[in-house]
């Protein structure tokens, strides 16, 4: 007798999609209830790819020996003392950044996976995208985690959750996220699977990542590129979504493809904030905002659109305005957060000479045009005691929740406002991308919570921006302010002062 | 314009072996190093070879354990029991 | 001269997050649990109605009719976050991979009787889709329920129900010699075959119910407690020869029924001690599903042990005596 044994490949089906079966109790419509309204046709579920084939037990053991290695890291960095040994306590507002604007949206990832992970039909898209959801709960918790040390001696960072549901910039990411969890299945693949983790994510762990190993902070660099070791599991999911969807039927074609000029869109807004935390919040710099965006966005986007290309698929709308706007985004964005710095949970600062010079040679097109005679002239306004700040909420986009501070398009010197009408209100948007995304979906963005709108309502705990403030749980001239003065200053120099000998 | 596939590793000691058995069989890689991680790209695929990674590790190694230093990558995947290639080849 | 060598002064400004602090009482030193655990789902200020489902928020405590003051009152007594939990599972499996291996090289279940091969075959390896079913269900407890301190345990037990579809696949493959037939086999059964037939209806109601926390109840009280109880308990005469091989390579599924339970049944608990009307809801709910269970696990019972049900009534008595001691009317 001759028995035929199993390949891996069959091995693996039998493991995950042979588990499944067609209802017949109730109806396959009811269990699976949301997985028809967008629009997308699905032919044949069994198509389905996995490449990665990881069965529980080996997701097990590979992730309790990263979390092994990890959390080793993490103890010792908190018994040395690490936080002592980073560059220069700047650095830490990047961190800060990261923990009230990104780990709660890998929260929401979690949680947004779990639902794709229960309601689309095919069993093996099911399992990945709930192994997706298990490591997004990893990367908020690993998180967490690492930053709790941090917390304990630095500011900004104690209210993160109270702040991410109520802080103005904050609503940027949470909206964003809320887009995506409000969308239905297929959409939030396209959306997170896709557009954020294949073609953007590692814009933001990568580069930054290598920065934070570069600034001295072992704690962040371990979790940043443990956590991408997950990333790259997500990336083949992502990729696989959308060639899964794109091969079922032609008429899914563009519908995804208005996906993917939304969520490039949306997520290019997003990065902005990366933008200026790798240009003007890492003291010692590993790659500019603009050279990380021609590796990972015009290289390798260009070689992805390149194969996707015989799908039919075509380059995001507006691909070539945001690359543009990468020689310009973590300036403008700066120049925001340096004005609005009485109402931020991190501390801003002017750069030095030094660190002008390596923005002019990094920005030779824009920055000694642009910025540079702003950063010198509000530097000497400094020095004169006449600290610019300004005193009036800022206009928001409708759509990305921005103030609306970016300019036109081949026109770096006029703010870009467009806007359109829906039920006899008229609403702002800082860019064509933006008013496309509301002009598809007008329904859903008019019911942004806009934070300027909302404190000018009354609903953000007063008129004043103490008042605001203490809404926030922001500590009030602890964790807003510039660097110089603040008590994260004091600390650190206090480290740094006192550990050297005095002779007496 | 060629499409670039290309790995991305940590700079560790676990993945130094997957790392020199890269760039021995994938002749023209290009490499950009950064603090804590090292960008390997080639020109349409990238190949990890097992037997090239045991044979510097000296212990016998599935391509799947890439997952424990592996930081990013571009290209379709395609994994084995011999391989882990990601390339723009169809 | 002197020279006095000064140390730097590294005391922490506070202990943990503003938010732990408020619920420890005070900013006193946390653990990993509370601090990846408290507090961490949004909860106000939400954007966007989602497209499926307008009338509630995405985080939205009115998607189940009991009603908690704070849904991070029922917590985990294991304390797991993403950590802890994969390291627990990672050292249960190595048991389970040491059991394989001996129950393997020795060709344990190649000899057994051909009574205990159709026992198996019909009363053991449908379970994989019993679990796959368990998988959905706390897959859609953890998107559809309120507060991390619940659903981030969801998540962890949909991995597990995954896992143990998986290991009972294995001993399908370990069956069948690797050619998969005998997992082609035990679906037809699952779908066919009338003594699991209550079970499929049970599970597939189940996959319907929109209220979360009764869905939990289902789950956990229902299937978890009653048909896994009877099946990986009182159904083991059922396997005869094979009983020891069987015991080996289910080891897992009987450590984690211990292990869930512990979590599940504080979380019943709490809920229910949060009211009156809790408990009256929680006590329907379990009635319904316990006796649904125990009636789905009475037609298993006949067909692989001719008692006249009496292994299923057993496995049911034990759980409504426990939800008796959670508290619960039943």
């Amino acid at each position: 007798m001759s028995v035929k044994k199993l390949g891996l490949r069959q091995r693996y089906e039998h493991m995950t999609r042979g588990l499944d079966w067609e209802t017949s109790y109730q109806p396959m419509d009811k269990v699976f209830p949301y997985d028809q309204f967008e629009g997308i046709k699905i032919k044949d579920w069994s198509a389905w790819e996995d490449p990665f084939r990881l069965t529980m037990d080996s997701y097990w053991k590979f992730q309790a020996e990263k979390e092994r290695k990890l959390y080793a890291v993490l103890d010792s960095f908190a018994q040395n003392n690490g936080q002592t040994n980073i560059s220069d306590a700047r650095y830490i507002n990047a961190v800060k950044l990261f923990l009230t604007g990104i780990s709660p949206e890998e929260y929401q990832a979690h949680r947004g996976f779990a639902f794709a992970g229960r309601h689309l039909r095919g069993a093996g898209t099911r399992v990945a995208a709930q192994m997706q959801s298990i490591d997004e709960l990893r990367h908020l918790q690993t998180q967490v985690h690492t930053i709790s040390h941090y917390n304990k001696f630095f500011d900004g960072l104690g209210e993160f959750p109270h702040m991410h549901d109520r802080v103005w910039y904050l609503s940027v990411p949470k909206s964003f996220f809320d887009d995506a969890r409000s969308a239905g299945p297929f959409e939030f693949m396209i959306a997170i699977g896709f557009a954020f983790e294949y073609l953007l994510t590692n814009l933001l762990f990568v580069p930054f990542m290598s920065g934070a190993a570069y600034n001295g902070d072992m704690s962040t660099v371990t979790f940043g590129f443990s956590a991408q070791s997950d990333e790259s599991r997500h990336m083949t999911l992502g990729i696989e979504v959308i060639k899964f969807l794109l091969e079922q039927h032609p008429d899914n074609l563009p519908i995804v493809q208005k996906w993917v000029d939304k969520w490039f869109w949306r997520g290019h807004r997003l990065l902005g904030l990366v933008a200026m935390m790798m240009d003007y919040m890492l003291p010692k710099k590993v790659m500019s905002w603009k050279e990380a965006w021609d590796i990972y966005f015009v290289e390798a986007g260009g070689s992805l659109f390149q194969d996707l290309g015989r799908y039919g698929l075509k380059m995001p709308k507006y691909a070539d305005i945001a690359t543009e706007e990468a020689e310009h985004i973590s300036h403008q964005n700066w120049a925001v957060f340096y004005q609005y710095t009485h109402a931020a949970a991190f501390h801003t600062w002017m750069p030095d000479a030094e660190h002008l010079d390596w923005l002019s040679a990094k920005y030779p097109n824009t920055f000694d045009k642009y910025y540079r005679p702003r950063w010198e002239m509000w530097a000497k306004m400094e020095k004169e005691g006449k600290r610019f700040y300004n005193g009036a909420l800022p206009q928001l986009c409708q759509c990305c929740q921005i103030p609306m501070a970016y300019t036109e398009p081949g026109d770096p010197t006029t703010i870009c406002f467009r806007s359109s009408k829906y039920k006899d209100d008229t609403y702002h948007f800082c860019s064509d991308g933006c008013k496309d995304i509301f002009d598809a979906e007008p329904e859903k963005f008019s019911q942004a919570w806009l934070p300027v709108h909302q404190i000018f309502q009354g609903n953000c705990g007063g008129p004043t921006v103490p008042d605001v403030l203490n809404w926030y749980h922001l500590n009030n001239g602890v964790d807003n302010m510039d660097y110089v003065g603040s008590p994260d200053e004091k600390i650190w120099n206090e480290w740094h002062a006192e550990n050297t000998r005095k002779a007496v | 314009m060629a499409q670039t596939a290309s790995i991305t590793l940590m700079q560790s000691d676990d993945a130094r072996p997957i790392i020199e058995a890269i760039i021995a069989d994938n002749p023209g890689v290009r490499i950009l190093n950064m603090p804590g991680v090292v960008k390997l790209d080639c020109d349409d695929s990238i190949t990890v070879k097992r037997a090239s990674v045991e044979e510097r590790l000296g212990r016998s190694w599935e391509p799947q354990e890439i997952q424990l230093v592996l930081v990013s990558m571009a290209g379709n995947l395609d994994e084995d029991d011999d391989h882990f290639t990601l390339s723009w080849r169809h | 001269m002197t020279v006095q060598i000064k140390t730097v002064d590294i005391t922490p400004k506070r202990n943990t997050f503003g938010h732990i602090a408020r619920r420890l009482g005070g900013d006193k030193p946390a653990s990993r649990y509370q601090e990846a655990t408290l507090d961490i789902q949004a909860t106000a200020n939400f954007h966007y109605k989602p497209l499926w489902e307008p009338q509630f928020w995405v985080y939205d405590t009115r998607k189940t009719a009991v009603v908690m003051e704070d849904w991070y009152k029922p917590l985990d007594p294991r304390q797991y976050y993403y950590a802890t939990y994969n390291i627990a599972r990672a050292n249960m499996n190595q048991a389970v991979e040491r059991n394989f291996t001996f129950v393997e090289e020795r060709g344990l279940l190649n000899k057994i009787s051909e009574t205990a091969r159709a026992a198996l075959a019909r009363g053991l390896l449908p379970l994989r889709h019993l679990h796959w079913g368990g998988n959905m269900n706390m897959a859609e407890i953890c998107q559809r329920g309120y507060g991390t301190a619940i659903t981030a345990p969801a998540i962890f037990s949909a991995g597990d129900q995954l896992g143990m579809a998986q290991i009972i696949s294995r001993i399908g493959l370990v069956l069948d010699q690797q050619t998969g037939d005998s997992l082609d086999a035990a679906k037809q059964t699952w779908l066919t075959d009338p003594a699991w037939q209550e079970t499929r209806k049970l599970i597939e109601d189940s996959f319907v119910e929109r209220d979360w926390f009764q869905l939990f109840v289902a789950q956990t009280l229902g299937v978890n407690g009653v048909l896994l109880g009877f099946a990986y308990q009182n159904a083991e005469p059922a396997w005869v020869d094979a009983a020891l091989p069987v015991a080996l390579l289910t080891e897992f599924l009987c450590d984690w029924r211990a292990e869930e339970a512990r979590w599940s049944d504080h979380v019943i608990k709490t809920v229910a001690a949060e009211s009156e009307a809790n408990k009256t809801l929680i006590s329907q709910w379990a009635n319904l599903w316990i006796g649904r269970a125990t009636a789905a696990a009475k037609s298993l019972s006949i067909a692989l042990l001719n008692d006249n049900g009496a292994a299923a009534e057993a496995a049911g008595a034990a759980v409504l005596k426990k939800a008796t001691s959670l508290g619960l009317a039943v």
